[in-house]
């Protein structure tokens, strides 16, 4: 069984009045981790063919072809944790 | 200046990021290397690598020379009145704090009041609220007005006889909004107050004369100026430097550790200025590159370097103002301003839109950049900033715009 562990290199915090959260995928777990995202969220819109803006469960966020996925407002990390399971696994 | 024959001495300039050539806009963050700062320290530790003052060997000797060399070279750059009056530190961030522990807490008292601005990177506020905690003075903030200009009226208001020093940046790392620095070390100097110069983002591009403007306290780093990391420069005038007490105890700083067995304690003297200050084996190869990267900029001139970086900001910002999307803060003055611009982008944070632009192979800062106070004069989230140094081009710049328009258009 696959954890979140095995896609996500790093978390990492922003500063900034945001709070934004940036999720950087392990280079060679990266396709892999935006295929399984792709499946499950809903494309929003598609910014120059390489940013997808998507939901999932309610929460908006954008993800990047190149390996990583950036949440706005976050102010759990647990949650954010705990969400990710049921975006990536 | 010959921009594609600067661009060939940087080798990190062939990179390729996410498909795209590498455009390296976050150099208020940090600078790239050229070979020839490589190469300095890539020879000192395969060639000379010694410690220093420690020993009569061959290598320590050769390694003494490099870095004392080093330090005279960087101290006329400055036009510094001696290289005495140059210590080597971490960076800009440790020089600051070396002034707060040393000459602040020897020398403020309850009652005291030290002067900042709204505009200061956290490595000049933090030190001081750090230690008026320890000694109870008081800490006051010139304000900043919407462009993001120092207020000079109130910098003049908020000095009296009680302030001991006044701590500015010379140039914004948010906004690249140049200070007077001479008009604002004069005034501290009529009170009675000395000056400390937050010297980070102006001596890398502009020429900058301590006996000129006449700080009492520079600081800058190496890694900012082609230099490497963990290498910086603390200038102190020696009069002051002189009556201060050392900053960090160890090896290196003193001239003698006595024990005297009748009293069972050890008596201290400290060595002379500026090793008094330089406890510790210090950075060598560090230093030794950044002498070289001192050299690069003066082979290049520093009134080129400005010229042109005044050319691209300008160019940057009349571009970025054809981009409805692109909203730039603070002042487009640009006889005023060095290169570099912060910006928000429509429908994008800040984070996003550094993340969108790196898709690009465009590497930029986003969030606070260490200065929140003043996004908060800004009343702004946080922000995006490009920033340029003598290795970017219009070219780039024309490829930047053509990412935002595709961001447009999506």
């Amino acid at each position: 069984m696959s954890t979140v562990a095995d896609y996500v290199a790093r978390i990492e915090g922003t500063c900034g009045a945001e709070s934004d959260v940036i999720v950087v995928f392990k280079y060679e777990k990266k396709d892999e981790a935006i295929a399984n995202i792709l499946k499950k969220a809903q494309i929003k819109n598609k910014i120059a063919g390489i940013i997808f803006e998507l939901t999932f469960e309610g929460m908006s966020f954008r993800l990047y072809t190149s390996g990583k996925a950036i949440f706005r407002g976050v102010k759990n990390r647990q949650e954010l944790i705990d969400f990710l399971v049921r975006l990536l696994i | 200046m010959d921009i594609q024959a600067i661009r060939r001495d940087f080798p990190i300039l062939k990179r390729q990021i996410n498909g795209y050539p590498l455009i390296y806009f976050d150099n208020a963050a940090t600078t790239q290397k050229p070979h020839q700062v490589i190469d300095a320290v890539t020879d000192f530790y395969e060639n000379h690598n010694g410690n220093v003052h420690r020993a009569v060997h061959t290598l320590s000797l050769e390694a003494t020379e490099l870095y004392e060399k080093s330090r005279e070279e960087i101290a006329k750059f400055i036009n510094a009145r001696e290289p005495s009056e140059l210590v080597f530190v971490r960076g800009t961030t440790e020089a600051i704090n070396l002034v707060a522990y040393s000459w602040g807490v020897s020398n403020l008292a309850k009652g005291d009041e030290v002067l900042l601005s709204l505009m200061e990177h956290h490595a000049n506020i933090v030190p001081w609220e750090i230690t008026s905690k320890i000694k109870g003075f008081t800490i006051k903030y010139a304000n900043v007005k919407p462009d993001g200009t120092l207020d000079y009226e109130d910098f003049d208001a908020k000095i009296t006889s009680k302030t001991k020093i006044a701590c500015l940046s010379h140039v914004s790392n948010v906004t690249g909004v140049i200070n007077d620095v001479k008009r604002i070390t004069k005034t501290a100097h009529d009170h009675g107050a000395l000056m400390l110069v937050d010297g980070a983002q102006s001596v890398p591009h502009l020429s900058v004369d301590v006996q000129d403007l006449g700080m009492d306290f520079l600081a800058f780093s190496g890694h900012k100026m082609l230099g490497p990391t963990g290498i910086g420069v603390f200038y102190g005038k020696k009069e002051v430097l002189k009556q201060m007490p050392p900053f960090m105890g160890g090896g290196e700083m003193i001239k003698e550790v006595s024990y005297s067995q009748g009293k069972g304690q050890c008596s201290i003297s400290w060595n002379d200025l500026p090793w008094k200050y330089e406890a510790g084996t210090p950075n060598i190869g560090g230093a030794i590159g950044l002498a070289v990267a001192v050299r690069y900029l003066e082979s290049l001139g520093m009134d080129n370097v400005l010229t042109h970086e005044k050319a691209l900001t300008k160019y940057a910002i009349e571009r970025m103002n054809e981009c409805p999307s692109v909203s730039i803060y603070g002042s487009s003055n640009f006889s005023n301003k060095l290169g570099i611009i912060p910006f928000g982008l429509k429908g994008f944070s800040s984070h996003e839109a550094a993340a969108a632009f790196n898709e690009y192979g465009i590497m930029m800062r986003s969030g606070f950049h260490c200065a929140q106070p003043l996004h908060e004069v800004f009343r702004l989230e946080s922000s995006a900033r490009a920033s340029f140094y003598i290795y970017n081009t219009e070219a780039e710049i024309d490829r930047f715009i053509e990412v935002i328009r595709e961001f447009d258009q999506s």
